[in-house]
């Protein structure tokens, strides 16, 4: 068990290297090797606005003309230790972890992110727990009354949930939800929780069920084909014999058994969600790492796009060794491997 | 027609003295021969995945098989039967020791070279279910060898399917039907049927009517001896059920362990069986004779078959022998011949002839 | 044999039992028209190949079938209790505490994300008020009872850290832990290595000596029945087709599928036949029963009973001493065909 930990968090970590590398990659290297120059790169650094020299210093100063693995270097040195800027007119510190420091906002990327990934963490979170709970709940009670009315109105329902963009379903809720019958929270209105959970709930309710109901149609046939294969093993039959009630066989017996790929899928869903839930949070004007990125692409801010980018892979990674993790709470046969 | 099995009938009912598989069937050169042969999978561990041991599936395992007979490979779970199988047929590649097929050697002959060494060497599986691809048609399956073989038949593949159908007792005009129309008993025939296509010396049958109806394993037992008999088949049948390989064998090896123990021809072995592991097992299998269950004097082991991943030291059986003596912990009992055709791996052989006895110990 | 009388006839007593399953293609008679008794401490053992019912049998008698999509008709007394009137909660109390099973595949019978202990456990608690420690200690007393050493400490593994041979004896520690009055074992030993068969046959022999219950053992292994059995019944496309004692069904057989089955079994305890006797083309599908008699496309005595073999489904008629047999041919006839040609060929060749 130990070595299956251990081989784990080992398999996180060069994957997280990976992840740096080809980041670091795509947003230094590859520009350069589509013919931009390393002023032309610190045009972006230095805003639309700079004459030539300023370029040509600031490329110096960011040693953009050093060799790629001496930036690279430079850039993981930031990450763990923090790193310092120098914009010409002062010397501007990065404090670990320096996710990269935005020259038009003239401040570190990371205590932004920080900020950011509380209003993403909480609309993830709320969505999550509806879209399980609801997702599952429909799988089982489909599962178990396969073909009749309830499984295949639930069934069309995820049907339309998996097909019908967030923008939409987003779009006709607030219209009809909050402007028409004033029942929820309008677009652009979060409280953060250690204010007031009450009106953090109350702002997020809509953005969380929109969310979810895209999720849950993928969870609730998930584990309504994993209800179907488990409720069929000779197990659930053993569970009955035993005179056990039939929910006790349900929930304990047959969905504990399906339980391992929905585990698998929530993770990785959720830790792609923590990365920024783009249309979402446009949609519902929340100020989330998703709507971060949007803006940081369109005032072609580059240190920003590339500190949201990392940070979302950070937390596909994590989520990825978490489900590894959990795999091994589920399922015992795994902790002989 | 004239077959070792019509020269040397299997003549070991009531009053006849002659073993079967000696006499004809043993004269000549062995069809396929078996020496040393090992298997052994890797088992890793730890970070580095470092090979920590092996699973010694097959260990050094030692048999002929004369033309025209039929070799039983008898055993529990996890005593290697499977594996020879495959090893033999090439399905897995050899750890150690060698395979050699009418006088080849063919134990690493690259895939290349044994392509037509297939023509003559064939497999039958247990599952019929899940041995036949659902999407082909029988013809497509039965027809299959002679496609991929590129052999030229007179009157086209479809005739020469049909015959081989009509042959294992499948209607022939069924050429054009899927394998979910059939019943396991038929879709074992289809499983035999490809097997004959290409008119083999040898067939290797795993299991093949363990996962049948009982009224249907006696159907499939039939034939394979009827096909035997007519096509001059020679075959080595792997399976647990003591009684069907005493039925459709001349001669049976017994294996534990990744290890044959004891090898004779059928009457010695079943009539006196030398081995205690032997002994045990034919005294384990449940008579159908309410009336024989009071008297029967029966050898019952204790546990379970040891792990092949950790198998007991020397000889293997003795961590659940009763005749077990120290020298049974020290040292590995060599494969002796004690009788005629009779070999067994043991210190301590039951039904052995006396001054053999000694000096195997 | 005593069917007909009343309802204390017997610990357990089926009567006129059938469980029918409409489907797209039609009825499946799975079973049609069984009855049986059984006393505490006999052995039933209950013969057929796949589609005969007889696993159908076992589950309906234990109720599984209630609330689904089954027709069931008939009686089923336990211990003076109708059980296909009663309510499916009723039917469920009596799972696992008056009447338990035994499953062929341990391991999958098994769930794999418990331990052992646990399910014994949760099959304990759930009809006895004990705390979780005294169902504990229970549980580790019941796999100690069926021969699993060191049970203090194996009571934590996980089913597949035991052996196939342990995971059976857990699995039947499982069904005694509530000290059941009927016994149903599916093929209990089919998945297992002969040696460790034996050992199992041996425990179960053992064990209802000494709890005293009623067991049924369905098996399609002959060699099995005959080992436990008092009485025997076969089946065949749903129905019972001879049934009587052991002595009855192996030394005095009447069916021509009972012969069948005895011919198509290779015996290690007689001399080797030169050939085999099956039976002629295989097992008919329930949702398919073949008119009149079921077994009449492959009886070779067919044309002796004038065409009412594929018109006319023969009553299940007593034939000596609570020996039943279901066939058109007349008792004399059968028995001469026993004697003169069945039996020598089965002897000698």
């Amino acid at each position: 068990m130990t070595t299956y930990i251990i081989r784990r968090l080992i398999g996180a970590v060069i994957m997280l290297l990976i992840v740096s590398m080809v980041t670091f990659a795509i947003f230094f290297l590859v520009p350069r090797l589509a013919g931009a120059t390393p002023e032309s790169l610190a045009s972006r650094y230095a805003g639309r606005t700079a004459t030539a020299e300023t370029q040509k210093l600031i490329a110096d100063r960011l040693g953009f003309n050093d060799p790629l693995v001496v930036q690279y270097g430079r850039f993981v040195k930031g990450l763990v230790a923090g790193s310092e800027f120098d914009t010409g007119a002062s010397i501007e510190q990065c404090p670990a972890p320096c996710f990269g420091y935005s020259y038009i906002t003239q401040q570190p990327v990371w205590p932004d992110l920080v900020d950011r990934s509380r209003v993403t963490l909480s609309l993830a979170v709320g969505a999550a727990a509806i879209w399980v709970f609801a997702g599952v709940a429909a799988g089982v009670v489909s599962a178990l009354r396969r073909g009749s009315f309830f499984d295949r109105a639930a069934m069309g329902i995820a049907l339309a949930g998996v097909s019908l963009p967030v923008f939409f379903t987003g779009m006709i809720s607030l219209v009809f939800f909050s402007y028409s019958l004033g029942l929820t929270a309008p677009g652009g209105t979060y409280v953060d929780f250690t204010v007031n959970p009450a009106q953090w709930a109350y702002s997020l309710i809509l953005p969380w069920i929109t969310l979810a109901f895209l999720f849950a149609a993928g969870y609730a046939r998930l584990t309504r084909a994993g209800m179907l294969e488990t409720m069929n093993e000779d197990y659930v039959r053993t569970a009955r014999a035993k005179g056990l009630p039939e929910r006790t066989v349900v929930v304990k017996h047959g969905l504990r058994g399906a339980l391992t790929p929905i585990v698998t899928i929530f993770g990785l869903d959720f830790g792609l969600l923590l990365g920024g839930a783009v249309l979402t949070e446009s949609t519902f004007s929340l100020n989330g790492l998703g709507k971060y990125a949007i803006d940081a692409i369109t005032n072609n801010d580059l240190p920003k796009v590339m500190g949201v980018t990392l940070l979302a892979a950070v937390f596909v990674v994590v989520a990825n060794l978490i489900v590894d993790l959990l795999y091994a709470v589920v399922d015992p046969r795994v902790r002989l491997s | 027609m004239t077959t070792p099995k019509d020269t040397a009938p299997v003549s070991d009912a009531p009053g006849s003295a002659a073993a079967p598989g000696e006499g004809a069937a043993r004269q000549g050169e062995p069809l396929l021969s078996v020496r040393d042969l090992q298997k052994h999978f890797p088992v890793t561990k730890g970070l580095l995945q470092r090979q920590v041991g092996a699973v010694k599936a097959v260990d050094g395992v030692t048999f002929d098989v004369y033309p025209g007979e039929t070799l039983g490979l008898v055993g529990e779970s996890g005593c290697g039967k499977t594996t020879t199988g495959r090893l033999i047929t090439r399905l897995l590649e050899p750890t150690g020791g060698s395979v050699a097929f009418e006088g080849r050697d063919i134990t690493h002959m690259s895939q290349g070279h044994l392509r037509p060494l297939r023509r003559d060497m064939q497999m039958i599986f247990q599952d019929p279910y899940s041995s036949l691809n659902p999407r082909h048609t029988v013809g497509t399956i039965v027809g299959a060898p002679f496609r991929i073989q590129g052999i030229e038949t007179e009157h086209g593949v479809k005739k020469a399917v049909q015959e081989i159908l009509a042959l294992v007792g499948l209607n022939p005009e069924h050429y054009n039907r899927y394998p979910h129309e059939f019943s396991g008993g038929q879709r074992q025939r289809i499983g035999i049927a490809r097997t004959l296509a290409l008119k083999p010396k040898l067939i290797i049958a795993d299991e093949p009517v363990s996962a049948l109806d009982v009224s249907i394993q006696a159907q499939v037992v039939n034939l394979l001896e009827d096909l035997q008999n007519e096509l001059n088949l020679t075959y080595v049948v792997i399976a647990h059920d003591l009684s069907v390989v005493r039925h459709i064998s001349d001669r049976v090896a017994v294996m534990y362990l990744g290890k044959v123990v004891e090898i004779a021809d059928r009457k010695s072995l079943y009539g006196a069986p030398m081995h205690p592991y032997t002994n045990a097992l034919l005294s384990a299998v449940p008579i159908p004779d309410p009336k024989g269950r009071a008297g029967r004097d029966r050898i019952r082991l204790t546990g379970d078959v040891p792990s092949p991943l950790n198998p007991p030291p020397a000889c293997r059986f003795h961590t659940r022998c009763w005749k077990a003596q120290e020298v049974c912990k020290q040292q590995e009992p060599p494969l002796v011949e004690l009788a005629t055709g009779h070999k067994v791996a043991c210190h301590f052989p039951e039904n052995a002839p006396a001054q053999k006895a000694d000096a195997a110990v | 044999m005593s069917v007909g009388n009343g309802g204390s006839a017997g610990h357990l007593a089926v009567r006129d039992l059938s469980i029918h399953f409409p489907t797209d293609d039609g009825l499946v008679r799975a079973v049609d028209g069984l009855s049986f008794t059984l006393e505490r401490g006999k052995t039933l053992g209950i013969v057929g190949e796949s589609g005969s019912g007889k696993s159908v049998t076992s589950l309906g008698i234990l109720g599984l079938h209630k609330g689904g999509h089954a027709r069931i008709s008939g009686e089923i007394w336990l211990d003076g209790e109708e059980l296909v009137s009663a309510s499916a909660d009723a039917v469920r109390k009596l799972r696992g505490k008056k009447m338990a099973m035994i499953f062929q595949d341990p391991l999958s019978a098994m769930h794999p994300y418990y331990t052992v202990g646990h399910q014994i456990v949760e099959a304990y608690r759930i009809h006895n008020q004990v705390s979780k420690a005294a169902a504990r200690r229970h549980a580790i007393d019941m796999l100690g009872r069926v021969g699993i050493p060191e049970p203090a400490q194996r009571v934590d593994n996980y089913p597949h850290e035991f052996s196939g041979g342990m995971r059976q004896r857990a699995m039947i520690a499982m069904a005694l832990s509530c000290d059941p009055e009927l016994l149903i074992a599916d093929e209990p030993t089919t998945a297992l290595d002969v040696t460790v068969q034996a050992q199992i046959l041996d425990l179960m022999r053992d064990l209802q000596r000494e709890f005293d219950s009623a067991l049924i053992i369905i098996t399609h292994d002959l060699g099995v029945v005959a080992e436990l059995s008092d009485d025997i019944l076969v089946m065949y496309g749903g129905k019972c087709i001879e049934y009587g004692t052991a002595d009855d069904v192996f030394y005095r057989p009447e069916h021509p599928y009972t012969w069948g089955l005895l011919g198509s079994m290779p015996r290690l305890d007689r001399a080797p036949t030169e050939r085999l006797l099956p039976i002629k083309g295989s097992p008919p599908s329930l949702i398919n029963v073949p008119p009149g008699c079921a077994f009449h496309p492959r009886c070779p005595y067919e044309e002796r009973t004038e065409g009412r073999a594929s018109t006319e489904v023969p009553g299940l008629l007593e034939t000596e001493g609570g020996h039943l047999v279901r066939c058109h041919l007349p008792r004399e006839e059968r028995r001469a065909i026993w004697e003169n040609d069945v039996k020598p060929m089965l002897e000698t060749t």
